[in-house]
């Protein structure tokens, strides 16, 4: 069997195309890299839907936490200690429970106890508790000159806030964002361990790594790859964040513009 | 536990808790609560130390060993840490058993990977087969200990390797200009005055270490994380005098107050210790503390 007849068999496998049984033995190179490969599907699917739809709720979330209105605020902090203090491995099993007892009282809830959209829901909440908490840091430090000049040309309300003060406090930002992004890519491969059921065997990258780890016994061949695809995966999401950031910073001169640096000091 | 408890199912409700929550079951869910703190209070310092020799592996003249501290601070930026818990459990028992196996039986001729079993002679299993199940589980946790302190301390050491660069310069000059060697000005000069740069990342990384302690369950540590699902489990009254439905979402429920009141209480000391630390220096934080006074 070649390792093109492998990629066929087993390309979409945590999708539940191809092959039906995992491989059982003979577990070359070629099979442990097309199946994490493929398993590397639900880490892009959670990360992007994610990351993307927690934005809108970051936005709101981090301009709550800065607003006048007491019972605005109150609540934004609350969303943002609870989901920033706690680990997420835990708000997965809880969420996962909980949507299961909700799945009794009403139907509603049973795609909810299914990987796809409950765990899901759980990332969406928690980048957009963390990623609120950059935001709300940014808005903070937007400089006055910019709002009191905005105010100066008549701006006021929405358009002072889509046109001066969201562009900024994006670009402030930025490369916080950018490590909250790969992190939250890098928590993706908790979901199928902590409580979600991996149906019918797909699932995500770390699933199929660890299957492999646990059959051959042999750490050393699995998780490498695996390595190597997170690898390949944070430096996509660097490059990128990187073309963003430098739309983001188009209007300032050349030497103030901010370059992303990297740091890990934003995990779960 | 109480002298009321001999038959609970003909108890009232609090009664009923009174006994159910003292029983010998819940009494091992409270202690892995302590294996928890266990954990944190043995990763922390040796993580610490991880990181400090990488970060002054990572400064060191003789390119090798520099390259090696900064491979060991990179290590943790590109692939999850999850990842590296897995790893390492495994990969530690096999290389220690390894080891054992080379010294204790070298006239050993079978291959030790055969297929898919690794394959060491019965005197270097780790622990001895013979050896009572405590310590098994003595083991178990040390490995994960290690784990934990690895992963972490490429954390500690990438703050660090920071906070070492953001002494000012000048005062390393100054060092120098006094005739000080290079090992002198390390340790009186530059780490004294590290420590307020590192400890806003290092006390990031304190949150990260209690959020990353439910992990232990991955590494097959009974912990709380085991407890609670296990306990919470609906029970029938064929197995247990204390019969109830899926509780699990309450047990979790709690899990979860647990770490947030861990985590805020982690922030009001570490604020006091920033604040009781950043008197006196020549930062932004000392100074506008020197204004208020």
């Amino acid at each position: 069997m070649s390792c093109w007849d492998v990629v066929a068999d087993y390309g979409l496998r945590s999708l539940g195309i191809g092959e039906r049984l995992l491989p059982r033995d003979d577990f070359t190179i070629c099979k442990q890299v097309v199946l994490i490969g493929s398993g590397m599907i639900w880490n892009v699917y959670f990360g992007v839907v994610a990351l993307i739809s927690g934005f809108f709720l970051a936005t709101a979330v981090a301009v709550g936490k800065a607003s006048k209105i007491t019972p605005l605020r109150k609540l934004s902090e609350w969303f943002i200690f609870v989901f920033r203090g706690s680990p997420l491995f835990i708000q997965f099993f809880f969420a996962y429970f909980l949507f299961l007892s909700l799945k009794s009282v009403s139907p509603v809830f049973s795609p909810f106890t299914s990987a796809w959209l409950g765990a899901l829901v759980v990332l969406f909440l928690n980048t957009a508790a963390y990623s609120g908490e950059i935001f709300y840091g940014a808005l903070l430090s937007i400089p006055r000159g910019d709002v009191e000049a905005a105010d100066a040309y008549g701006f006021s309300g929405w358009p002072r806030f889509r046109k001066i003060v969201w562009p900024t406090m994006l670009r402030l930002a930025w490369p916080a964002y950018t490590n909250e992004a790969i992190f939250l890519f890098h928590a993706t491969t908790l979901v199928f361990f902590s409580g979600f059921p991996a149906w019918q065997q797909r699932g995500d990258a770390l699933y199929y790594a660890s299957y492999f780890a646990d059959k051959t016994f042999n750490p050393f061949i699995a998780y490498p790859i695996l390595a190597g695809y997170f690898i390949v995966l944070t430096l996509t999401i660097i490059g990128i964040f990187g073309a963003i950031n430098r739309r983001l910073n188009r209007h300032l001169p050349q030497a103030r513009k901010t370059r992303i640096r990297y740091r890990p000091n934003l995990m779960r | 536990m109480f002298s009321y408890c001999t038959d609970p199912s003909v108890l009232a409700a609090p009664a009923w808790f009174a006994c159910y929550l003292t029983t010998g079951k819940l009494m091992l869910f409270y202690a892995s609560f302590g294996t928890v703190l266990l954990l944190l209070a043995i990763t922390a310092p040796v993580a610490l130390g991880f990181g400090f020799a990488g970060a002054a592996a990572a400064r060191a003249r003789f390119a090798p060993l520099s390259w090696l501290g900064k491979l060991y601070i990179a290590m943790v930026r590109g692939v999850p840490d999850i990842v590296f818990f897995l790893f390492f459990v495994i990969a530690l028992d096999q290389g220690l058993e390894y080891l054992r196996h080379k010294v204790k039986c070298p006239d050993w001729d079978q291959p030790i990977r055969q297929g898919s079993d690794f394959i060491v002679c019965q005197a270097a299993k780790l622990p001895l087969s013979t050896a009572p199940q405590i310590w098994h589980e003595i083991y178990g946790f040390t490995l994960a200990v290690v784990t934990f302190a690895i992963v972490f301390g490429a954390f500690a050491a990438n703050v660090l390797f920071g906070a070492m660069r953001a002494v000012p310069h000048a005062q390393l000059e100054t060092a120098e200009a006094y005739g000080m060697t290079h090992r002198q000005i390390f340790w009186r000069i530059l780490i004294p005055q590290m420590w307020v740069y590192a400890l806003p990342g290092l006390s990031n990384l304190w949150m990260v270490l209690i959020k990353a302690t439910p992990l232990l369950f991955l590494l097959g540590v009974e912990d709380i994380v085991y407890w609670a699902r296990d306990l919470g489990g609906a029970k029938t009254a064929r197995f247990t005098d204390y019969p109830h439905g899926d509780w699990r979402v309450w047990y979790f429920l709690g899990l979860l107050v647990f770490y947030l009141a861990f985590t805020r209480l982690s922030e009001i000391v570490l604020d006091r210790l920033m604040k009781k630390l950043t008197h006196g220096q020549a930062t932004m934080g000392g100074e506008a503390q020197r204004k208020a006074a």
